[in-house]
């Protein structure tokens, strides 16, 4: 495990996370959920757990993030709170 | 109440951060996950299915009760969104229908709804033109990727991979599909009644290689016993018995990925959708 890396990817983790839940426009937040997921993906991968990076990188980032675009096709662009 | 939340959940997080250190460090081999049960996984695993992946030997063999209930929650999870989502009796609404000639739209308010024909197509409420690039390259795309699904199903014993990721991709080429053309593309090729009925079938299958195995005189999914009807030895028999239920799997995931994707995009009546 090369640590420069773990952290690196670490810090992007948190700052998607962050970003997901403070992002008002509900598109871009399930953009940002979807780099959070690919993110997660790599840090399974860096761990060796090549089969959950697997799930991780075809669940998390891929279709859970259409399902979210596809529930957001079917609302109004921005949320008024 | 915005602060009341906030406060709650720093004092969660770093609750759960203190709580980490009491895990042990990361790999440490005397840590209580890998002194008893994971040696013994990684050193029979091979000898005793003929799994070189000891991930898929432990999903689907030591611990394939379990899978058979991940695979049946995912069967819920599709049941419930056609339940919760799905609209049953619609009357005919608005359709646009466009003239392929001439490019003329003509927008029909219910009434009876016009034959299909070769000069008229029908179009989505909020249709700009296709885009010629992205439909040939899904077009070429859809096949490869429906490929490496099955090679990563059938992989899954060797590799990394295995029903669940399968599945999703299995399922991912037909939404492409459907959100490269329209819905109706997708719905055309693979029909709701087909796709419903899969996401049972797949369920049905590792259920039943379950109890071909009490059939034949041992316990449920206990894949030994099916060295009888297979003709092969009974570590290559539970090799064959992930083998099919990882299909089991795969077809199940498949079908709920697609049925979640249609009802969500066309909010239920799966005719218009992204």
């Amino acid at each position: 495990m090369i640590w420069q890396l773990d952290l690196a990817i670490l810090t992007l983790v948190i700052v998607t996370a962050v970003a997901t839940i403070a992002v008002k426009d509900l598109l871009g937040c399930a953009i940002l959920f979807g780099a959070y997921s690919f993110l997660m993906c790599l840090l399974w991968a860096i761990m060796a757990a090549v089969d959950v990076a697997f799930t991780e990188a075809s669940v998390g980032a891929g279709v859970s993030t259409v399902f979210f675009v596809a529930a957001v096709f079917r609302t109004t662009r921005r949320t008024r709170d | 109440m915005k602060t009341a939340g906030i406060i709650i959940v720093l004092l969660a997080g770093a609750l759960l951060l203190y709580a980490t250190r009491d895990f042990p460090p990361w790999g440490a081999l005397d840590s209580p996950a890998s002194t008893h049960v994971s040696p013994r996984y990684l050193q029979k695993a091979m000898e005793e299915t003929a799994v070189p992946n000891v991930v898929t030997a432990v999903l689907a063999d030591y611990r394939g009760f379990d899978t058979m209930f991940e695979t049946t929650v995912i069967f819920c999870a599709g049941i419930g969104c056609f339940i919760l989502l799905r609209v049953f009796r619609q009357r005919p609404g608005d359709r646009y229908y466009r003239h392929i000639a001439t490019e003329i739209t003509l927008h029909i308010k219910g009434g009876r709804i016009p034959k299909k024909s070769s000069e008229f197509e029908r179009i989505d409420a909020l249709w700009t033109p296709y885009d010629l690039i992205i439909k040939t390259v899904c077009r070429i795309l859809v096949p490869f990727i429906q490929l490496f699904a099955l090679y990563v199903i059938a992989h899954g014993h060797h590799s990394p991979g295995g029903g669940f990721q399968g599945g999703v991709i299995l399922g991912a080429s037909v939404i492409l599909l459907a959100i490269s053309h329209n819905m109706r593309t997708a719905i055309d090729r693979f029909s709701e009644k087909t796709n419903n009925l899969l996401m049972a079938i797949g369920v049905f299958i590792y259920t039943g290689i379950g109890t071909v195995c009490i059939l034949l005189g041992a316990g449920f999914l206990d894949y030994r016993s099916l060295s009888a009807v297979l003709f092969v030895d009974k570590i290559m028999a539970r090799s064959h018995g992930i083998f099919g239920v990882e299909i089991g799997v795969g077809i199940t995931v498949m079908a709920v990925m697609i049925s979640i994707y249609n009802n969500l995009a066309s909010a239920g009546k799966q005719d218009e959708g992204l």
